[in-house]
């Protein structure tokens, strides 16, 4: 692994031992980053990998704790975004902040000097998305337009103020294939203009594709620089993943029961043009088995946890089974009545209702015949408020969940805490089939061995739990089995004693074992 | 004959475009005020009092526009900075200038008013039927013109219209933009009732040149429907002015002749007709999305 320079030799932005804390918690801890003129530098990171908060500091969002930010070689404090563009800096945020209501050109207008009169912006904007490939009509009302005609919007917002650096965080997260060509190309005419990009994303093959060089980090630590083109994906992986994997003894795999939850030969179209189809899925799950899907974000996990639970039904109603029973069409109550349970991945607003007490949103994830000893008075249905209290209290000292006061709302907890509420929530029920997608996703440590520990568990009780996971450590630490998704097709799942890091890496990035031969990677 | 009964529609309609103009602009900066009958029927009887007093109804039509304008501040106070539910005390506004308002003018009731006279616009105003029509009006039917051409320009043409509208689609991406949110609402607010405020001035000196206790007459409410069915644009709002005023004085005259349909039924006519004229043309959902200020009714607490 070398460091690239540029052609020029002097970095245009360079970071020195950069480091943001929040409370003791080093976010980034000691980063150094250099970006030459003219490159398309990517910085490569799992989710929570410290990426967005080395970028706000970049951008002025947040206040670096420790280091120094050099602009052209001289020592810059970037107070605000305003200050970062007029440095040179230029930024296109994962989540737009566009006015619905407004056209093309308004919207770019409230960002501008008020004395440009608007029709010269519409002008200057039509001639910029001329230029650089980014059609878009100046007076389209954003409501109209589609994810990546907003993303234009965007990039031409930022090109009007002739940065020098632009920073794209994730830009082809919300674009389909097409569109994410369509902008490598305009990255392509930056480059040539002898702008530099900062280009986030946690995708391999675009990253070697289009970038010049890399900085990886994890854990909020560089742990590569490269020049991404001289790397495979799994070496990639494995910087962006690490190699530190702690010993902990799995399961057997020996005493395996009968097959609990099974999906056979699952197609689902994409539901957006956002999402990622599912192709051919083959999954069995057997009693005591924890099957780890692993995978990096964005290649169908959600999509397979939305037709395992029932959230989104499929056509073919013997393609996921439960028990034995055919539930493709079957939603997530019914699922539920036949014992399984069920973690979706947000913690607010899906697994939980913010707003209302613990024992509330217990008694909302209950489904008939588990409801029964919370209820009372028959067709009624009279909350019996004690029971569900003691219910609450009992799953929150079983999982160790701390709390203010007694019936807290869940918006309350800390997301480590109300997640572990949540699986207590479930594993409560003793259910024969846990499908868990991200069970520790921005988790503190504490908590997500406690989860981890909670999942294990239950598949020695017997039953059989499926965890749907980006967190390689995690998947290591408690899998019996792991298959791995790119692109919305599974792998055959290994015995977890089979897979090599290096292995995992592979497929992950997209280079199946020969079963798939028709998943090899299309670029 | 005709030119009589276009005169008295225009008079009728005047006060709804008026009082509707003002809260299409409080509406587009995101704020629901249902206190407009409440700022209107203020407007009347201050205007009205000042006007007994000084014997200027000029005067008279100031203090209506200032005392609505006051009216909203209260409102403002309250939502703005106090971060209230906006529909309660857009209601609690209504019914306290209500209240207020009959308190007021108690002892001016049955006094006989002065009216605001007509300015003769020379030349234009010797147009035949025109003329009369559209140049001999009063300064309140010029004003509610200028409005509707006015804010239609301010709202889409000028660079203040355009943040005002930012804000009312989305509040948190216009602070982000460094648009100072809170006192643009203030502003629109404060516009807002001023224009009811003028509009209540319009009803004690021109339409009906006296003080009667709650002479607005739902008039208020009207003109709140009709923002919406006019889907928050300026010369919609004109148009679905004219219109109910015109069925109103049209049913009027038609229950004068006692023509063999229930006076009730007549009575809910321009109720019902602007509705449904109002609804066909605003039935392109896009456009009415577009025009829906996105964030209207939602408080806005910035972030510290």
């Amino acid at each position: 692994m070398t460091v690239s320079e540029g052609p020029a030799g002097n970095p245009l932005l360079s970071v020195r031992q950069l480091t943001k804390y929040f409370g003791s918690f080093a976010a980034c801890s000691g980063i150094d980053l250099d970006i030459a003129p003219g490159e398309i530098h990517a910085l490569l990171g799992e989710n929570g990998a410290g990426k967005s908060t080395l970028v706000k500091m970049l951008f002025g969002i947040l206040e670096p704790s420790e280091g120094a930010i050099l602009w052209n070689g001289k020592p810059a404090v970037i107070r605000s975004p305003s200050e970062a563009r007029s440095l040179g800096i230029g930024m296109v945020f994962q989540h737009f902040s566009l006015f619905e209501a407004l056209t093309v050109a308004e919207n770019i207008a409230l960002s501008l000097d008020p004395k440009i009169s608007l029709a010269k912006i519409s002008d200057e904007a039509a001639m910029l998305s001329q230029a650089y490939g980014l059609p878009l009509d100046p007076k389209a009302h954003v409501a109209d337009l589609s994810v990546g005609e907003r993303q234009r919007i965007e990039i031409v917002r930022a090109l009007l103020q002739n940065p020098k650096l632009i920073i794209l965080d994730e830009p082809t997260s919300v674009l389909t294939p097409q569109e994410a060509d369509r902008l490598f190309e305009t990255l392509f005419k930056l480059k040539a203009e002898g702008r530099s990009v900062l280009y986030i994303s946690h995708r391999l093959e675009e990253v070697r594709r289009i970038c010049d060089s890399a900085t990886v980090l994890r854990h909020g630590k560089v742990t590569g620089t490269c020049d991404p083109k001289q790397e495979t994906p799994a070496s990639l992986a494995r910087m962006m993943v690490g190699a530190d994997v702690s010993d902990v003894s799995r399961g057997t795999g020996s005493q395996l029961g009968d097959v609990q939850i099974e999906v056979a030969s699952l197609s689902v179209p994409a539901r957006t043009p956002f999402a990622v189809p599912l192709r051919g899925i083959d999954m069995q799950v057997r009693a005591g088995e924890v099957l780890a899907i692993a995978g990096v974000a964005g290649n169908g996990q959600g999509e397979l946890f939305d037709v395992l639970s029932g959230e989104h039904t499929v056509a073919d109603n013997d393609a996921i089974r439960i028990r034995g029973n055919a539930v493709g069409k079957a939603g997530i109550n019914a699922r539920r009545l036949l014992g399984a349970g069920f973690v979706p991945e947000e913690r607010h607003g899906h697994a939980a209702v913010s707003e209302m007490s613990l024992s509330d949103n217990l008694l909302l994830a209950r489904s008939q015949p588990d409801r029964r000893a919370l209820l009372s008075g028959g067709a009624l249905s009279v909350i019996r408020h004690g029971a569900v209290r003691s219910a609450a209290r009992r799953i929150c000292e079983e999982m160790d969940v701390r709390k203010s006061g007694d019936d807290p709302a869940a918006g309350s907890l800390s997301g480590g805490n109300l997640q572990k509420f949540i699986v207590g929530r479930e594993l409560d029920r003793q259910p024969v089939v846990l499908v868990v997608n991200q069970p520790t996703w921005g988790v503190d440590a504490g908590a997500a061995s406690r989860i981890r520990q909670a999942l294990v568990d239950l598949a020695r009780a017997g039953s059989a739990v499926v965890v749907i996971s980006q967190d390689l450590d995690e998947i290591l630490e408690i899998a019996t089995n792991i298959a791995v998704i790119s692109e919305g097709r599974l792998s055959r799942s290994f015995a977890a004693g089979d897979l090599s890091l290096e292995k995992i890496g592979l497929m992950m990035g997209g280079i199946h074992d020969s079963t798939h031969s028709e998943a090899a990677h299309a670029h | 004959m005709l030119e009589a009964i276009l005169l008295t529609v225009i008079t009728a309609a005047t006060p709804l475009v008026i009082a509707a103009l003002g809260e299409l602009v409080t509406e587009r900066s995101g704020v629901l005020n249902l206190g407009v009958e409440g700022m209107m029927i203020m407007g009347a009887v201050v205007a009205f009092v000042a006007t007994q007093t000084t014997g200027s109804p000029y005067i008279g039509v100031v203090a209506g526009i200032t005392a609505g304008a006051a009216f909203s501040l209260l409102f403002g106070f309250l939502t703005l900075t106090l971060v209230a539910n906006q529909v309660a005390t857009g209601l609690a506004l209504t019914i306290l200038g209500l209240g207020l308002s009959g308190q007021i003018g108690e002892s001016y009731v049955g006094q006989p008013g002065i009216k605001l006279q007509p300015i003769n616009i020379p030349i234009l105003g010797d147009i035949p039927f025109l003329g009369p029509l559209l140049f001999r009006q009063d300064l309140i039917f010029y004003l509610s013109i200028a409005l509707v051409i006015g804010i239609h320009w301010f709202l889409f043409r000028s660079r203040t219209g355009l943040k005002m509208r930012a804000i009312g689609d989305n509040h948190s991406s216009a602070h982000a933009l460094g648009i100072n949110v809170i006192r643009t609402r203030y502003l629109a607010v404060m516009f807002g009732g001023a224009c009811s405020g003028l509009a209540g001035a319009q009803l004690s000196l021109v339409y009906t040149p006296q003080w009667v206790e709650n002479m607005a007459a739902g008039r208020g409410w009207i003109a709140l429907a009709l923002v919406v069915f006019a889907s928050w644009r300026p010369l919609r709002v004109l148009a679905g002015g004219y219109l109910f005023g015109a069925v109103t004085i049209g049913q009027l005259h038609a229950q004068a002749f006692g023509i063999g349909i229930p006076s009730q039924f007549l009575s809910a006519l321009p109720y019902v007709a602007t509705i449904v004229v109002l609804i066909i043309i605003s039935h392109n959902r896009r456009t009415t999305l577009i025009n829906t200020p996105a964030s209207l009714g939602k408080p806005f607490v910035p972030e510290r």
